[in-house]
C-alpha cells in the first residue's frame, strides 16, 4: 500500500522541471500529431499544405496490395499473438516452481529478444530459416514474431499471477480440487485479465514490427509495416500518412484497451 | 471423558524438518503424538515458529510428514492427497476466491464432491444461515468486511461437513473487539455442528476461553496436554507456567527445612501446591504467579520495591529478593504505602507454589 | 529413517515446472538457435551467389572487419568498419545522455504529482514506445525535411533565407534514436523515483539544503538504480538501430544495423554479415558487463522493474 506523503507539494517542486516536462511531452506527441496532420493533405507534396482531403484515405483502402499487407499483418499477429500467449502462460507457471538455475535459464532466454538488437535477431532467424529450408513468408515471420512476442505476453500474465495469494490454490485443493481442476477453476479465471492484456500487447507488438518481418517477408509475406516502408522509399505522399494514422490509431486503441484491463481490480 | 467417544484424529510420531534458505535445517515437527477426541475443540497453542501451523498443514494434507503417522476416524490419511481428505481448512487469510461470489465460493467445495445442483443450492443456503450472511451470498470477497470474510472462509470450509474442521490462526487479522465476537461465534458453531474443530493460535486467553483441550508447543514439541483450566494451575514446565499466564519462576537451592529460595528462604509446607512434584537435585524451579505473591508495606521490610504501578485496579510490584526479582499483582484496595523504593514483606498463598521442569 | 512421501501434494495447485518447457523449447528453437547459426556461420566462406554460406571454416569474415583486399590481392588496413562501429557506440552514447538529461527533470515531475495523475501521465509517456517504430522515426523525415514544418517556420518568419539542411545528418539520426527510446528512459527513472519518500528531502530541507543542493545530494542519488537501467535501456537498443540511421541519417550516417542489412541484401555475404552481428554480440555483452559492474546489482532490479511497470 502506499501511503499518502503528505499533501504540501511546494518543497517537491524544482524549478524548470514543470516547464521541460511539458516540453518533452510535446516532443514525444507533436511528431505524431504531423503525421496525422498531413494526412489529411489534399497535396502530393506531403509538407506543402494544400488542402483538407480525405482521398488519401480511399485511395490507400481500395488499394489491393495494401488490403493484401493488411491482411498478411492480421494473419501473423493473431496467430502470433494466440501461440505466444500459450507459451507464455505457460511459462508464467512454470517459473514459479522451477529451481533457480532453470528459472535463470528461462529468464534470460525470455528476456534475449529485448535485449539483443532487433537487426541481429532478424538475420539470425534468415540464417536459420535458410538453412533448414523453411520457405520465407508469413508462416515464417508468424514464427519469428511468436519469440519476441512472448516477454510482451508474458509480463502482465507474470504480474497478475504474483498478486494471486498462494494460500487460494491451497484452499481449492483444500476443498477437493485436483490439479487440472484448481487450472481451470481458479488459476485461468484470476489469470484472465493479464492474459488478455498480454494477447493485445502482444498483438500490436507483432502488427507494428518491421525489421523481423522485413528479412523474412520473402516473396509473398509483405506485411503493412514492410509495405509503408516501402512506400517511404518510393515516393512519400499522404497516402503513407493516412496509411501510418490508421496503424497509429490501432496501436493507441489497442494498448489503453490493455491497459485498463491491466490495472482493473488490482 | 469426550475421549470414550472415540478418536476423530490420531497422531503419532510425526516430525517434519524444513531446509533452512542458508543451507541448515528446522525440525519444525519433533516427534509429535496427539490424540483429539470425536466433537471437541483442541487448540493447538504456542508461540509463532513453534510447528503448530506445521502440524495444522500435515493434517491437511498441505504438507508431507518426513516420518510418522496420522489416522483419520481409524483410517490413515498421510498418503492420501489433500483433495481427497475429509478435513478442510480455514486459512488465516480466508483464502476467498477473489472472482467468485460469496456463494459460489461456498458452493466450490460441494462442486468437487460432485453432488446435484439442489443439493448444492440447498447446502450453500444453509452455510450462509449457520453464519448469518445469507443475504451476502451474491457480493463478492472484496465487497465484505473482514469479520464477514471470515465467516464466509467458515461457512466454505463447514459447508463440505468434513470429519475435523482445521483453524489456522483464524482470528489473527480481526480487531479485539470483533475477535471477541468471534470467538463466541465459533464456540457456538462447533456446539451446534459437533463437527471436531483443531484451532492454531499463539494467543493464550483464545486457547483458554475457547479450547476443550489445550496443546501448547514449544520449538516442535508438544509440552503439555490437558483442559485450559488444568494446563494454567498444573504446569509441568517453566515454559507452560510462563507462557499460559504469567509466572514467577524461583531457582531452588537445598536448606536445612527443604527447598529454599535464595534470599527470602525456605518455602513453607503450607505454600506448596497439594500435587507439586516434590524437590530435587534434578527439579529445583518453582513457579508461582504473581497474583499469589503478597507484599505489604513494611519500613523495616527486607525487600525493597524496584517498582510500583497501578494498571487499571491493580497493583502490579516487582520486588528484589536477592539476586533475582520476583513479580507481585494484588487488588488496589490492599496495597497501602506500596510505593517504587519502599521497603515490604512477601509471602505466598497457600497452596500456590508448584515445582516444574526447567 | 526419515521417509519421505510424495503422494500428498506440498504446495498444492501451484501447477508445475514443466508448464514452462514448451515455452522453453521454442525459445531454444527460434532465439537461441538463430544466434547460435549467426556465430556459426561467421566462421564459414561466402557461397558462390551470395545467398547462404559454403560451409568450409576460415576467419575471413573477421579479417575483413579490418582490412579490405584491393583487385590484386593486395591486404591493407581498413579503418571503415572500424568507423562506423565508433559512430554507432558514438551516436547511442549521445541518444542516452541526451535522453538522461530529458528524462530526469520529467520523471521528478511526475513522480510529484498527486499519485492519481501519475498513472495518467506515465501511461502517456509509455503510449508512443508501443505505436510502430517505423511510423515515429518516418514522422522525423516530415519534421526534418528541407519543406518541413520546422524549415517552413523558419524561412517564413525570415530566421533563415534557405532551408537549413537537417535531414540526412547525424543530427537526425540522434534525434529519431532519442525519440525512439527516450520512455525507455524516463520510466525506469520514474519508478526509482516513486519509491523515493520525499520526507528525506525535507529533513534536508530542515538541516538547511537548497533545493539544487537537495537535489544533487538527495535526490538524484536516490534514482540512480533508475538512471543506470534508463542508461542500459536506451543504449543497447540505440547500438543495434537500423531504421533511424537508414531513414534519417541517409547513405552517409550508416550505423552497424545497416551494414548488416547489406550484407544480407545488396552486397550478399552473410558470412561477414554474422561476423558483423557476433561483434555487436559482443558490444552489447561488454556495455551490460560495464554498466553491471557499475551498477552492481540494484539497477538489474531496477531494469526489470521497469519493464515490469512499462506493461
Amino acid at each position: 500500500m502506499r501511503t499518502p506523503r503528505g499533501t504540501g507539494t511546494s518543497l517537491k517542486n524544482f524549478p524548470l522541471f514543470g516547464p521541460i516536462a511539458a516540453v518533452v511531452f510535446a516532443f514525444l506527441y507533436i511528431p505524431l500529431v504531423f503525421v496525422v496532420g498531413y494526412s489529411f493533405n489534399s497535396n502530393r507534396v506531403v509538407t506543402v499544405w494544400k488542402g483538407f482531403s480525405l482521398e488519401w484515405y480511399a485511395d490507400v483502402l481500395t488499394n489491393d496490395d495494401i488490403q493484401r499487407a493488411v491482411m498478411n499483418s492480421l494473419r501473423v499477429a493473431s496467430i502470433s499473438t494466440v501461440l505466444s500467449v500459450l507459451f507464455a502462460t505457460g511459462l508464467a507457471i512454470g517459473l514459479l516452481r522451477m529451481a533457480r538455475a532453470g528459472r535463470t535459464f528461462a529468464w534470460s532466454l525470455i528476456m534475449a529478444p529485448l535485449v539483443i538488437p532487433e537487426i541481429v535477431f532478424a538475420i539470425g532467424t534468415l540464417a536459420l530459416f535458410v538453412q533448414i529450408r523453411f520457405p520465407l513468408g508469413v508462416d515464417a515471420i508468424t514464427l519469428a514474431h511468436t519469440a519476441f512476442c512472448i516477454p510482451f505476453a508474458l509480463l502482465p500474465i507474470r504480474a497478475r499471477l504474483r498478486t494471486v495469494d498462494l494460500s487460494i490454490y491451497e484452499a481449492a485443493a483444500d476443498l477437493g480440487a485436483n490439479e487440472w481442476t484448481i487450472f481451470r477453476r481458479i488459476t485461468l479465471p484470476l489469470l484472465a485479465p493479464g492474459i488478455v492484456a498480454g494477447a493485445l500487447l502482444a498483438f500490436i507488438i507483432s502488427l507494428d514490427d518491421f525489421i523481423v518481418s522485413y528479412f523474412l517477408a520473402g516473396a509473398g509475406g509483405t506485411t503493412l509495416p514492410v509495405y509503408i516502408f516501402g512506400m517511404i522509399r518510393n515516393a512519400i505522399t499522404p497516402g503513407v500518412n493516412a496509411l501510418s494514422t490508421l496503424l497509429l490509431l490501432v496501436s493507441v486503441v489497442i494498448v489503453t484497451i490493455s491497459y485498463i484491463i491491466a490495472r482493473r481490480k488490482r | 471423558m469426550a475421549a470414550t467417544e472415540g478418536l476423530a484424529l490420531s497422531i503419532r510420531g510425526v516430525s517434519k524438518v524444513f531446509p533452512t534458505p542458508e543451507g541448515g535445517e528446522v525440525r519444525a515437527l519433533d516427534d509429535v503424538s496427539l490424540e483429539v477426541a470425536d466433537g471437541s475443540f483442541m487448540v493447538l497453542l504456542g508461540p509463532s515458529g513453534c510447528g503448530k501451523t506445521t502440524l495444522l498443514r500435515c493434517i491437511a494434507g498441505l504438507e508431507a510428514p518426513d516420518s510418522g503417522q496420522i489416522d483419520l476416524k481409524g483410517t490413515r490419511i498421510d498418503d492420501v492427497p489433500v483433495w481427497k481428505r475429509r478435513v478442510n481448512t480455514v486459512f488465516q487469510s480466508y483464502a476467498l476466491f477473489p472472482h467468485m461470489t460469496v456463494a459460489q465460493n461456498i458452493a466450490f467445495g460441494l462442486q468437487m464432491d460432485k453432488l446435484p445442483k439442489d443439493e448444492v443450492a440447498r447446502k450453500v443456503d444453509q452455510s450462509l444461515a449457520l453464519v448469518r450472511l445469507s443475504d451476502l451470498g451474491g457480493r463478492r470477497p472484496h465487497q465484505l468486511s473482514g469479520g464477514q470474510q471470515q465467516r464466509v472462509a467458515l461457512a466454505r470450509a463447514l459447508a463440505k461437513e468434513p470429519e475435523v474442521l482445521l483453524l489456522d490462526e483464524p482470528l489473527s487479522a480481526l480487531d479485539l473487539k470483533l475477535r471477541r465476537g468471534m470467538q463466541l461465534e465459533l464456540k457456538r458453531l462447533q456446539q451446534e455442528t459437533h463437527i471436531t474443530f483443531i484451532l492454531v493460535t499463539h494467543d493464550q486467553d483464545e486457547a483458554m476461553s475457547m479450547g476443550d483441550e489445550v496443546a501448547v508447543f514449544n520449538e516442535g514439541r508438544i509440552v503439555q496436554v490437558g483442559a485450559p483450566r488444568d494446563v494454567y494451575l498444573r504446569p509441568r514446565t517453566s515454559f507452560v507456567a510462563d507462557f499460559i499466564g504469567e509466572a514467577n519462576l524461583l531457582a531452588l537451592i537445598p536448606g536445612a527445612a527443604g527447598a529454599e529460595v535464595a534470599g527470602w528462604g525456605a518455602i513453607p509446607a503450607d505454600a506448596w501446591a497439594s500435587d507439586s512434584p516434590a524437590a530435587d537435585a534434578s527439579r529445583s524451579v518453582a513457579a508461582v504467579r504473581p497474583e499469589d505473591v503478597v507484599i505489604s508495606a513494611d519500613p523495616q521490610g527486607r525487600f525493597p520495591i524496584v517498582d510500583a504501578t497501578f494498571i487499571g485496579g491493580d497493583l502490579h510490584a516487582v520486588v528484589q529478593v536477592g539476586e533475582a526479582t520476583i513479580s507481585a499483582r494484588q487488588p488496589a484496595a490492599s496495597a497501602a504505602g506500596l510505593t517504587t523504593g519502599g521497603r515490604c514483606e512477601l509471602t505466598f498463598r497457600p497452596g500456590s507454589v508448584r515445582i516444574v521442569d526447567a | 529413517m526419515a521417509r519421505r512421501r510424495t503422494a500428498s501434494a506440498p504446495r498444492a495447485g501451484q501447477g508445475s515446472w514443466w508448464a514452462g518447457l514448451p515455452g522453453i523449447a521454442y525459445l531454444i528453437a527460434l532465439v537461441l538457435a538463430p544466434l547460435v547459426i549467426i556465430v556459426i556461420f561467421s566462421f564459414l566462406s561466402r557461397a558462390k551467389l551470395g545467398v547462404g554460406v559454403k560451409w568450409e571454416f576460415t576467419i575471413q569474415p573477421y579479417v575483413e572487419l579490418f582490412y579490405s583486399e584491393s583487385l590484386s590481392g593486395e591486404r591493407s588496413f581498413d579503418p571503415t568498419y572500424l568507423q562506423i562501429f565508433f559512430n554507432s557506440v558514438l551516436y547511442s552514447l549521445i541518444t542516452a545522455l541526451v535522453c538522461l538529461a530529458l528524462s530526469i527533470p520529467i520523471a521528478l515531475w511526475i513522480a510529484t504529482r498527486p499519485p492519481k495523475w501519475r498513472t495518467l501521465l506515465v501511461f502517456l509517456v509509455t503510449i508512443p514506445f508501443w505505436t510502430s517504430l517505423l511510423i515515429r522515426t518516418y514522422a522525423f523525415v516530415i519534421i526534418l525535411n528541407d519543406n518541413g514544418p520546422i524549415n517552413g517556420a523558419l524561412t517564413g518568419l525570415g530566421i533563415l533565407a534557405e532551408p537549413l539542411p537537417m535531414l540526412y545528418t547525424p543530427f537526425a539520426t540522434i534525434v529519431g534514436l532519442v525519440y525512439s527510446f527516450l520512455p525507455f528512459m524516463i520510466l525506469p527513472i520514474y519508478a526509482s523515483a516513486e519509491r523515493f519518500d520525499f520526507r528525506l528531502a525535507e529533513a534536508a530541507y530542515d538541516l538547511g539544503a537548497t533545493k539544487a543542493k537537495v537535489l544533487r545530494r538527495i535526490v538524484l542519488p536516490a534514482v540512480r538504480p533508475g538512471i543506470i537501467a534508463g542508461l542500459i535501456l536506451v543504449f543497447i537498443p540505440a547500438l543495434g538501430s537500423y531504421l533511424a540511421p537508414e531513414l534519417l541519417g541517409g547513405g552517409k550516417t550508416s550505423m552497424i544495423a545497416n551494414v548488416i542489412a547489406a550484407q544480407f541484401g545488396a552486397s550478399r555475404n552473410w558470412p561477414f554479415g554474422a561476423a558483423l552481428s557476433v561483434m555487436v554480440l559482443v558490444l552489447v555483452m561488454v556495455a551490460l558487463v560495464i554498466f553491471a559492474v557499475v551498477a552492481r546489482r540494484s539497477s538489474r532490479r531496477g531494469a526489470n522493474q521497469s519493464l515490469e511497470s512499462l506493461l
